[in-house]
């Protein structure tokens, strides 16, 4: 069990079951404060449905407590107020707006209520992503793939979420572009934002977090901390393999 | 046919389709954000000119009853889905602030002098009986099948359609109404005298459409609502609830069909079940536009109003199906250039 202080995010027995077919089984963890954690597994482990559970965008059956509260039923309005993000697999963005609207609007929760610092947080967002600025007035449809990646991110960072989570940031991007999402990952847990991170790019999600857990078949099937996994034989066989041994120089 | 004669039918012909043109507006809006197809559009209409009517005659209105019945049973619902949800039961102040609404509005219509109000007043109070009705119904009977596909929203919102045009049978009674005109001054324009309800409603609409327009491009609130229709998962993992943009969509077309209707009153008399002609002439505007453009939509709605005008004048027998021949060539050419677009990744 990952041993942290009040973890900002503690899942208990989560389980999701499409029909009879059981997606989730029984997933528990935990996420500290400034902490990255990441979730690794093959293909249709249910690492996007464990995502989309915690968040409830997914009914599901277990514990979730975030911040501090146990949410019976998450919901996810609820949650997003609360400071909880997702960026999913599919980036979901709106792609006949503009990419400044895009990030506007991931900051509404925060402008409902009045929140004065938006403008503050779009310059941050931008600092951070100098190629959204170039390209702010285009609509969010013409962009490249790292490019509506970073608008993913960069949309959810706009409400100031203290945890968040990111369903597979690195899927169908060139590889330096995957190495410079990993290093705004690492940038960001330095501003004091949790992750928990799910990825199919083993080698260079363990490299940057903290804590991992290894999901097979629905189930955690391994977990500790990320260098230790790293070096477990069991993973290095099924994750680590030789073949994905140019996934290193990536993180690095 | 001379200038005079064509001009006076441009009048009306502009007049209605101003009108035809709030209302594609607001279908378009209904439709594009819930995927439904508003069919009790016409509703907020009849409702709203009837309402105003009852008032000018100094009745109370049994509307505020309905909307009282309404809120009541949205409040209990909403306690009753809380509960379920584990979190107690409760009461929150958005529900009393709704039922306080509600039993004021009860009690202005039996104790407000109604029919010496000014007309300003009177047409606040019928918005502000039938405004609340839009959210109140997507709450009670569209928000439980948010989820399901287009066909069964339909199917829904016929039904709704029915049921609104017998209560308001209920309500209002089988006779038509006609209200008194805001003012009586004309404007004179070389050989027309333009008829003063004319330009409130030009000029009204022109504001409605002006401000819905500033509303979507400026305003973050619209953007949110427009961020649904293009990505409602997005959307929601913004925060952005899907119900709230529901039935903040269902009180603004009750707000436009409901001016619509006041601002009709005046010029047609209209009877409870006269909606529905006139929202499915705002539909074919709505289809002109294919169901997405705005500005194509408010065009097509204008150029159904005139083609109705004109069609009276030569062939007022085949007034209707004159009109609504208009769709089949829209649809036609609409299908065969449009292609199914797969919802962007």
């Amino acid at each position: 069990m990952n041993q942290v202080n009040n973890p900002l995010l503690e899942v208990k027995d989560l389980s999701v079951a499409y029909g009879k077919v059981e997606a989730l089984s029984n997933a528990s963890l935990a996420v500290g404060q400034g902490q990255i954690v990441t979730v690794i597994g093959p293909n249709g482990a249910g690492k996007t449905t464990l995502l989309s559970a915690i968040i409830g965008v997914l009914g599901s059956r277990g514990q979730v407590s975030f911040d501090g509260r146990l949410e019976a039923v998450p919901e996810v309005e609820v949650l997003v107020g609360r400071g909880l993000g997702l960026v999913p697999e599919k980036r979901e963005l709106f792609s006949s707006m503009s990419v400044e609207d895009n990030l506007k609007l991931g900051g509404f929760m925060r402008y409902r209520q009045r929140d004065r610092y938006l403008d503050a947080s779009l310059m941050e967002v931008y600092s951070l992503f100098p190629r959204l600025l170039e390209r702010r007035k285009q609509a969010a449809a013409t962009l490249s793939g790292g490019e509506r990646q970073m608008l993913a991110v960069g949309r959810a960072l706009m409400a100031k979420p203290k945890l968040l989570m990111l369903d597979e940031p690195s899927l169908g991007l060139a590889p330096l572009i995957t190495r410079e999402i990993f290093r705004i990952i690492a940038q960001l847990r330095g501003q004091g934002v949790s992750i928990l991170l799910v990825e199919q790019n083993a080698r260079a999600a363990l490299k940057v977090a903290d804590y991992a857990y290894v999901l097979e078949t629905g189930q955690v099937a391994m977990q500790g901390p990320a260098a230790q996994l790293a070096t477990d034989p069991r993973v290095i066989d099924a994750y680590l393999g030789a073949a994905s041994k140019h996934q290193a120089m990536l993180a690095s | 046919m001379n200038l005079q004669i064509a001009l006076l039918l441009g009048q009306d012909g502009v007049t209605n389709g101003a009108i035809y043109a709030l209302l594609a507006l607001s279908i378009l809006l209904v439709f594009t954000v819930t995927r439904i197809l508003l069919i009790p559009q016409g509703e907020f209409v009849t409702y709203g000119a009837l309402t105003m009517a009852t008032i000018q005659a100094g009745e109370p209105t049994p509307l505020a009853w309905l909307l009282l019945a309404l809120t009541v049973t949205e409040c209990a619902l909403d306690v009753l889905a809380r509960y379920r949800a584990g979190r107690g039961l409760r009461v929150d102040r958005g529900m009393l602030g709704k039922l306080a609404w509600c039993a004021a509005l009860v009690i202005s219509v039996y104790h407000l002098p109604l029919a010496s109000l000014p007309v300003a007043a009177q047409a606040l109070l019928t918005l502000c009986l039938v405004v609340p009705l839009g959210p109140r119904l997507y709450r009670l009977f569209f928000q439980p099948i948010a989820g399901a596909t287009p066909l069964v929203l339909l199917i829904v919102s016929i039904a709704v359609h029915v049921a609104m045009v017998g209560v308001g049978l209920l309500l209002f009674g089988p006779e038509g109404a006609r209200t008194t005109p805001f003012s009586q001054a004309g404007l004179e324009l070389g050989p027309v005298t333009l008829n003063s309800q004319t330009l409130w409603v030009l000029a009204l609409s022109l504001v409605l459409i002006i401000a819905l327009f500033l509303f979507f491009g400026r305003s973050l609130y619209g953007k949110a609502l427009q961020a649904t229709a293009v990505n409602r998962n997005g959307a929601r993992l913004m925060g952005i609830s899907p119900e709230l943009a529901g039935k903040a969509t269902f009180a603004m077309a009750a707000f436009i069909g409901c001016l619509s209707g006041i601002l009709i009153a005046p010029i047609t008399t209209l009877y409870f079940d006269s909606g529905f002609i006139i929202s499915l002439k705002g539909f074919v505007g709505a289809i002109i536009g294919g169901l997405v453009s705005y500005p194509l939509a408010a065009l097509g709605a204008l150029a159904v109003g005139l083609v109705e005008a004109f069609s009276m004048f030569w062939a007022s027998n085949y007034k209707e199906v004159i009109v609504f021949t208009l769709i089949i060539p829209f649809l036609l050419w609409r299908s065969l250039r449009s292609h199914h677009v797969e919802e962007d990744a």
